[in-house]
């Protein structure tokens, strides 16, 4: 555990001084900062307003920007330190498998969660504190319990594609393929399935909602609109299924749990298979 | 001691390894040479750890590399030929050593300062920004400062320069009797006062095995 400790405690100050740390405080601290000055908070569209609106908006940029970012400079990071010879480099060294893969994880976490974390909090007291408003403490709670779920599911993806995968550029591009997928083409392929091969609408509804994204997507709705009346007919079959608390508790636990099953995958792959 | 038994490593149907038998006894200096490819650098790490044997069997003090990593990894320093580029500085470096290995960060100083490094003057600086051959010396002062049983070396001098090649010289010609060292070299020559065994490998086996 000490060891563990220490590998986390190191990725943690080594990823802080990376260019695409930057880059992604940069992205998400600048985003609160621009919806605060384009006004988001003032408008008024679908009904939503004020810091509803706020988190309404940073969820539609999250589910976008955050899972390509943790997929792609998670595996940059470890397939780069395989081909540079980092990886063979710092294993020569008595340290555990299990310590180093995830105390890793474990620093790679902190990292990727926390920027987000922090420029939601702070953007929601700013606009509670300065624009006027009650503090949504219960939405901000649950958004973060679902950015953490995010957030993880993504990063046992991103570790269990670099153990798998040993070609950096293999690896990014396979990154790519699976944000893509889960972001678009499953939804356009089921559509389709739906459509053509008339598939019961229930199978269709809960094969989507295996896709983590979708389950996020879906969970943050229901936030601000608990009756889920912006998706349609599909809220019926949600709300008479699971009922909102329950859906939540989904929304938050699946991804957690998929996120450690592809984590404890990789993990297998990497104490299995060669290092290098 | 290294016993290495009929070790097979094949990558893509060719086996890299070919039934490699070795016994590497404590105190041995040993030169391990031949052509690219040869197959020296899959031995090594297969030795370290790294890479699972198809069929055979290396123990590295008894221990398996893959089963016992920990404990056969306390036993060996290991000095790569182009030196990696690491992103932590030297502080957290050393104490990423220091702390898995049990080495106090004042040995690996010591270690440095004989190779005419002073490491207080770069620790806020990432590894990856020092010059080759103060890479170079810093991690033959990490591995030395180990103290371990086994040294492996992967040409070690090739980013040094003549002075700071002499003193690492003189440096291993001071190591306990007991310590084995293992270089991979491709010049005899550089090497020759400092080992008892050459060993030749060839096209995953090994062909020739002398005592000196």
């Amino acid at each position: 555990m000490k060891n563990l400790a220490l590998v986390a405690k190191l990725d943690i100050r080594e990823s802080t001084r990376s260019k695409w740390f930057f880059v992604y405080l940069l992205i998400f601290g600048g985003l609160m900062a621009l919806f605060f000055i384009t006004g988001i908070t003032d408008s008024v569209v679908m009904g939503f307003t004020g810091l509803s609106r706020l988190l309404l908006i940073y969820i539609q940029v999250t589910i976008v920007i955050l899972p390509i970012f943790i997929l792609v400079t998670t595996v940059r990071s470890i397939s780069g330190d395989r081909e540079s010879a980092v990886l063979e480099y710092m294993l020569s060294f008595p340290i555990s498998l299990r310590d180093y893969y995830w105390g890793k994880m474990l620093g790679r976490f902190v990292i990727v969660f926390t920027p987000v974390f922090l420029a939601l909090v702070l953007g929601v007291l700013y606009g509670a504190l300065f624009k006027g408003g009650e503090l949504p403490w219960k939405m901000l709670l649950v958004y973060s319990a679902l950015l953490f779920s995010l957030c993880a599911v993504f990063l046992g993806i991103a570790f269990f594609i670099s153990t798998l995968v040993k070609s950096h550029d293999v690896a990014v591009g396979v990154s790519f393929v699976v944000w893509i997928t889960l972001l678009a083409f499953i939804d356009i392929a089921l559509i389709g399935l739906m459509l053509q091969n008339r598939w019961n609408d229930d199978l269709i509804i809960s094969i989507a909602l295996l896709n983590p994204m979708e389950v996020f997507r879906v969970g943050a709705i229901s936030l601000f609109d608990p009756e889920l009346t912006v998706m349609g007919p599909v809220a019926y079959f949600l709300l008479d299924t699971f009922g909102h608390t329950l859906f939540l508790l989904y929304a938050i636990v699946y991804p957690i749990l998929l996120g450690f099953v592809f984590a404890w995958l990789g993990y297998w792959f990497f104490r299995k298979k060669d290092l290098l | 001691m290294i016993e290495i038994k009929e070790a097979v490593k094949r990558f893509l149907d060719i086996n890299v390894l070919d039934h490699v038998s070795l016994v590497i006894h404590d105190g041995d200096r040993i030169a391990l040479m031949g052509p690219n490819g040869a197959g020296k650098t899959t031995l090594v790490r297969s030795i370290l750890g790294f890479y699972h044997l198809d069929s055979g069997e290396i123990l590295v003090e008894g221990y398996d590399p893959i089963q016992k990593r920990v404990a056969v990894l306390e036993h060996i320093g290991f000095i790569p030929q182009m030196p990696p580029p690491i992103r932590l500085s030297l502080r957290e470096l050393i104490e990423y050593v220091s702390k898995s290995s049990h080495v106090k960060p004042k040995r690996i100083e010591e270690e440095a300062e004989a190779m005419e490094l002073r490491i207080a003057d770069h620790l806020s600086k990432p590894f990856f920004k020092l010059s080759g051959g103060m890479k170079q010396k810093l991690l033959i002062a990490i591995a030395l400062a180990k103290e371990a049983k086994t040294l492996i070396f992967d040409e070690p001098t090739a980013n040094l320069d003549p002075k700071a090649r002499e003193r690492f010289y003189e440096r291993l010609q001071k190591l306990p009797e007991g310590i084995t060292t293992l270089f991979i070299t491709h010049r005899i020559e550089e090497v020759e006062g400092l080992i008892n065994r050459k060993i030749y490998m060839d096209l995953g086996k090994v062909v020739e095995d002398e005592r000196i």
